[in-house]
């Protein structure tokens, strides 16, 4: 791809627009709730920006789903999906009452589901500069060849310009060069265990394990309060046991 | 006869040879279509050279060959026939928005209204025949006051039509498109023309050869009213703009479009009316036609952004348009109407902004395909493959759902796999999930568990999909997955099957 120098003119005066307008606005914050994680990220996560998750292995797709899901609950507004069509038979379809059950209202959710990859970014593309949008979640497994560098820049880019937040979710893939404000790892998280030992609310153990303005941190262990819509300290280590919590007794 | 009505017929009498000459082939040797019949390979389709060496349908292909060796004899292809007829309905189109498809040979154009476009009758008919013999087909027009009378005249009527009345009359029997027993009772009783028959008194005829043919000489002759059913509805409100000499170029086409989009946002104000629904229609001179649609979230009228849904559609075809010897029409149709008043266009101000939700999906669904981008409805069951409905985010508003019951971790997964997967077991307890299985080379332990939740097959909708009940479980392994399994069937032997449906975050 060539640029005419007309082209790098008006993209020069773009980007001088840009940086005009970053240095009038201090970026809004959105505090995940979590006490460390939000010291870390100076207070909360950088609406208006590209944030990248990926999950630890395959295994933990789900996880970092969720994870994910819950960033776009926390940021509100309308949340545009796009994954690959194909992905779907792989890691299963996006399941509306399961994103309800996380505390996402299924209304406000616009799922694009697209042929391959390059048609998954144009429409990201198009949908990071559309104001009226919240939440962009751009779900890519796999290493991509149309996602490198540039194409993550042009998501920043938009980002910054719409104030769209962008959660480029990566699933069994590698972290590679990116323009992205944070990145997280997630692995999945032993919950802690309900009455009659059944599975708890949703524990993740997340890391960020880079962010442009800041020192990486974590791995912290988190439980996600859907009624309250924040994530809170898992405290699942020592008080329950890992298993059936059998009486003792009295008298040994 | 009718009311005022007019009908242009156009036949084809060799369609099927005409179509496989067109693709340039056996340009020289006479050209026959078969097709297995009562045991052996018949000809169903002749060309005019076949036609003039004796080789008619019926013919068994055998005896075809003994007569003409260098014959060449093709299977018929009745689906490819039948595609090529309606796009040759597309292309008649441009004639009248009310376009029939008779039969596997023939097309019924109701032109009523239509005429004075073309300076009359006789000049649009010309112009069609023109048009068509132009892609290499024979055709065979007549024009009537009734759909069946101008069929009849264009089937079997030879030679040109001074008095419209006298020509049907001197038709014979069998343009009455009855059965063949019927025609045979007919011939047998003397009866050769429809002349014949129009002196009769009605009720006898129709006692003695059936209420079918009475009623068929009666639309024939005009005494019934009836009428064409279009293969598509006819559009609301139609634009169109005609080029003396063809358009090459899509920048010109864009052009003439805009101004279509110009007069169409007139007109829908003047009416206080919008379209959710655009269609632009591109008739190359050729006969060729391309149809471009686009389709929004909420009523509209605003040419620029009409425009603009146009462009990202052509920009988005997987197989860009080819002018070819360039467009001599073009045109901009309104399917149908919707209100869509001034107070409307102020309230929905917000909606139509260009960096709105509504107008993203607009400019989604038209640049990547309706069915693509889509909204989740839900549904009022238990089947959890059903409890979401997908439907295409333009054609459906956001529903209300119910929010999830406070205090619970989530009782249903993110992800649901569709079909169910199967997993091995590999440590089981009599009445519990499973406390090993296996799935995609993952052995899993599992750590806590919650269920059974029964779901039952919802048989009362549909009493052909009765499956067994379900035994859902909440399952959590050692390294923190959770898994939505269940198990199929009855509890009694052979061995329950499990499978797992679901991911939990």
């Amino acid at each position: 791809m060539r640029a005419t120098a007309e082209q790098l003119r008006a993209l020069r005066q773009e980007v001088a627009g840009l940086e005009r307008w970053q240095a009038e606005t201090t970026p809004r914050r959105m505090p995940l709730g979590h006490a460390e994680a939000d010291a870390a990220l100076g207070g909360g996560l950088e609406v208006g920006r590209l944030h990248e998750v990926f999950a630890g292995h395959g295994a933990d797709a789900a996880s970092a789903t969720g994870f994910a899901a819950m960033l776009a609950a926390r940021l509100g507004g309308s949340l545009v999906w796009l994954r690959q069509e194909q992905v779907g038979r792989e890691g299963g379809a996006l399941h509306a009452p399961g994103l309800s059950e996380i505390g996402f209202d299924p209304a406000r959710l616009v799922l694009g589901l697209l042929p391959d990859p390059l048609t998954v970014l144009a429409a990201a593309g198009e949908a990071a500069r559309c104001p009226g949008v919240g939440v962009v979640l751009v779900e890519l497994w796999r290493m991509p060849r149309p996602l490198d560098l540039t194409a993550t820049r042009r998501l920043a880019l938009a980002a910054e310009t719409s104030g769209v937040s962008v959660l480029l979710l990566r699933v069994e893939a590698q972290a590679q060069a990116s323009a992205a404000q944070t990145r997280w790892q997630v692995h999945s998280l032993a919950s802690v265990p309900l009455e009659a030992n059944a599975p708890g609310h949703p524990a993740l153990s997340v890391e960020l394990t880079r962010q442009r303005s800041g020192p990486p941190g974590g791995p912290w262990q988190m439980e996600w309060d859907r009624d309250r819509g924040i994530f809170r300290a898992w405290d699942g280590g020592g008080a329950a046991l890992s298993g059936p919590q059998l009486p003792l007794a009295a008298h040994g | 006869m009718g009311e005022g009505r007019r009908y242009l017929a156009l036949s084809f009498p060799l369609l099927p040879t005409d179509r496989l000459r067109r693709h340039g082939f056996a340009l020289d040797a006479p050209l026959v279509l078969v097709e297995k019949a009562r045991g052996a390979m018949r000809l169903v389709a002749a060309d005019l050279m076949a036609r003039r060496l004796g080789l008619l349908p019926g013919l068994a292909l055998a005896d075809a060959r003994a007569r003409v060796p260098e014959l060449v004899a093709e299977e018929i292809d009745r689906h490819g026939d039948g595609r090529f007829l309606a796009r040759l309905a597309d292309a008649c189109d441009r004639y009248s928005p009310m376009v029939a498809v008779e039969g596997d040979d023939a097309l019924v154009l109701d032109i009523t209204g239509c005429i004075h476009l073309f300076g009359g009758e006789a000049e649009l008919a010309a112009d069609a025949v023109q048009r068509l013999t132009g892609l290499g087909l024979h055709v065979r027009k007549a024009g009537a006051g009734t759909p069946e009378a101008a069929l009849a005249l264009a089937r079997f009527h030879r030679g040109p039509v001074t008095d419209e009345r006298a020509a049907v009359l001197g038709l014979p029997v069998a343009a009455l498109g009855v059965p063949e027993e019927t025609l045979r009772a007919l011939r047998r009783a003397g009866l050769k023309t429809i002349g014949d028959l129009a002196v009769r008194p009605t009720a006898p005829l129709s006692a003695r050869f059936g209420a079918g043919m009475a009623w068929a000489l009666a639309r024939l002759l005009g005494r019934a009213d009836s009428r064409i059913t279009p293969r598509r509805a006819p559009p609301a409100l139609v634009f169109s703009r005609a080029f003396a000499e063809p358009i090459g170029h899509m920048a010109h086409v864009m052009h003439a479009l805009g101004e279509l989009a110009g007069q169409a946002a007139h007109e829908l104000e003047a009416r206080g009316k919008g379209g959710r629904r655009f269609a632009a229609t591109l008739f190359r001179s050729d006969g060729d036609v391309r149809t471009l649609e686009v389709e929004t979230g909420a009523p509209m009228r605003d040419p620029a952004v009409l425009m603009r849904l146009l462009e990202a559609r052509i920009e988005a075809l997987s197989d860009p348009i080819d002018p070819g010897f360039g467009f001599d029409l073009v045109r901009l149709a309104v399917p149908a109407l919707e209100a869509l008043d001034d107070a409307q266009l102020r309230l929905g101000e917000a909606q139509a902004l260009e960096g709105s939700l509504s107008a993203l999906v607009d400019r989604l669904s038209t640049r990547f395909g309706r069915g693509r981008i889509r909204r989740f409805l839900p549904r009022d069951t238990h089947v959890p493959e059903q409890a979401a409905q997908a439907v295409p985010a333009v054609a459906a508003a956001p529903a209300r759902w119910a929010p999830p019951e406070a205090g619970e971790p989530p009782l249903r997964p993110l992800h649901l796999f569709s079909p169910p997967q199967p997993i091995d077991v590999l440590a089981e307890v009599p009445d519990g999930p499973p406390m090993r299985f296996r799935w995609r080379g993952g052995t899993h332990d599992v750590l806590r568990q919650e269920g059974p939740e029964r779901i039952a097959s919802e048989w009362w909708h549909d009493v052909r999909r009765i499956a067994p009940p379900r035994d859902y479980y909440r399952v959590e392994d050692k390294s923190g997955h959770r898994f939505w399994i269940f198990r199929d069937g009855a509890e009694m032997p052979p061995a329950p099957r499990w499978y797992l449906h679901g991911l939990f975050p």
